[in-house]
């Protein structure tokens, strides 16, 4: 066999293996994603009652408190960023540091300090590397989260948000996840947890123009209030990290799926060009043959004469 | 046909229970609270502690509720709560287990949560 066609076939060798991993991984990440669509559809009755529940408490009552009240000279922020601990998956942390990025340029041109929370070790090594300040950061569990994982992240942003400014506490509380839209399509969003915009929070739960009832709280309002914005925050903080989790395993499908084709596409030009050269390879050894029996015929031709 | 009402026990990762009761009996800060159908509108914070369902069949339905609110509005009652479990979920032995261990590591609030869960093990059966 010729040196080049050597080269070919090895090379095809190569990338058929690679074709194999990235195949095996796009179907691992395909079933991951049915499982976690499933697991953001299970904590949805949860985090629906609970904002159901709050909108109630805040419509429903004169009660003011910390967390509904917007401070009226906003002066720290606390950005909780959504990333996932592996990569391969496009992307997907790109964009979402991207937007964490523009939300924190935004906070700080309208004055405010911002406090970085990272979840997921991409997010962690990007800030890092950058020698930028992380508040608090949080991994291991980004590719499937737990309810226990979502109460550790909202812990100590439900204890900054309490704590007095002048204390290192924060006035506002943003969060930026890749919300799981459909199979193809995420995006990566940021948005405003705390204080809690109550007009909007109704919005999402009225839809068929219900009424809000009148409540009678047990044992006040503001003990309802007191025990249902910590929860609210973390039901929030669960979904977020769920539907990340989904968009994630989304997003390594696609990424696998396309450097699966890419490897097939690759496989088939490799094929074509070790075909062409094994043709070559036939074609000279011939011409040589021929070449070689009419020098031979030629050398016999002339010592007859 | 007496009246009834729907409930849904929801837990933070997924739907615990749900269906028609007549009575519901939980335990809020402060104090058990019994629920009918037509109670007025009640949004209240719940100590963990066992919640009894009654079925208009007769049947009673407990779990065992750990934090989390109870809250009802036109005759639909929401029982939320992070962690809930019902009565022949509970697995009796390791819950002895880890009362033991939270009694001999001095964990009140494990050893807490480990009680209402016994007791709303042996309640339902």
């Amino acid at each position: 066999m010729g040196a080049q066609l050597r080269v070919y076939k090895r090379r095809i060798r190569s990338v058929t293996a690679t074709k194999k991993i990235t195949k095996a991984m796009e179907m691992i990440a395909a079933s991951r994603v049915v499982k976690a669509q499933r697991k953001v559809a299970a904590s949805t009755p949860y985090a629906q009652e609970l904002t159901r529940a709050v909108t109630a408490v805040g419509t429903g009552s004169n009660t003011k408190h910390p967390l509904t009240t917007e401070a009226d000279n906003p002066t720290r922020a606390a950005v909780l960023l959504l990333t996932s601990d592996r990569g391969l998956a496009g992307a997907f942390n790109a964009n979402a540091i991207k937007a964490a990025e523009q939300l924190t340029e935004r906070l700080e041109r309208e004055g405010k300090q911002v406090d970085t929370y990272i979840v997921g070790r991409r997010g962690v090594a990007h800030y890092n590397f950058r020698e930028r300040k992380i508040a608090e950061a949080f991994t291991g569990f980004t590719d499937e989260p737990s309810y226990a994982d979502a109460k550790k992240v909202a812990a100590p942003l439900i204890e900054a948000i309490q704590a007095e400014t002048a204390d290192g506490g924060v006035d506002e509380l943003h969060i930026v996840y890749t919300e799981f839209v459909s199979m193809m399509t995420q995006t990566a969003v940021g948005s405003r947890l705390l204080p809690l915009r109550l007009d909007e929070a109704a919005a999402e739960t009225a839809t068929k123009g219900e009424i809000l009832p009148l409540y009678d709280f047990e044992p006040s309002a503001e003990d309802v209030l007191d025990a249902l914005l910590p929860r609210y925050v973390e039901s929030r903080i669960y979904n977020a990290l769920l539907q990340s989790a989904a968009s994630k395993h989304a997003a390594t499908r696609r990424a696998m799926k396309s450097a699966t084709d890419n490897a097939g596409e690759l496989i088939n030009t490799l094929s074509r060009l070790a075909n062409a050269a094994r043709q070559a390879e036939i074609t000279q050894e011939i011409s040589e043959i021929v070449g070689g029996a009419s020098a031979l015929a030629d050398a016999t031709a002339g010592s007859d004469n | 046909m007496a009246a009834e009402l729907h409930v849904a026990l929801v837990a933070a990762d997924r739907e615990v229970w749900s269906g028609e009761a007549t009575l519901v009996v939980a335990r809020t800060t402060s104090g058990d609270i019994g629920v009918m159908p037509g109670h007025q509108p009640l949004l209240g914070v719940l100590e963990s502690g066992p919640v009894t369902i009654r079925t208009p069949e007769g049947g009673t339905v407990v779990a065992a509720v750990h934090g989390g609110f109870i809250s009802f509005a036109d005759n639909k009652l929401s029982l939320l709560a992070e962690v809930a479990e019902l009565s022949d979920e509970i697995d009796v032995q390791r819950v002895e287990q880890d009362l033991a261990r939270a009694k001999a590591e001095d964990d009140a609030e494990a050893q807490r949560a480990a009680d209402v869960r016994l007791r709303a093990a042996t309640a339902g059966r």
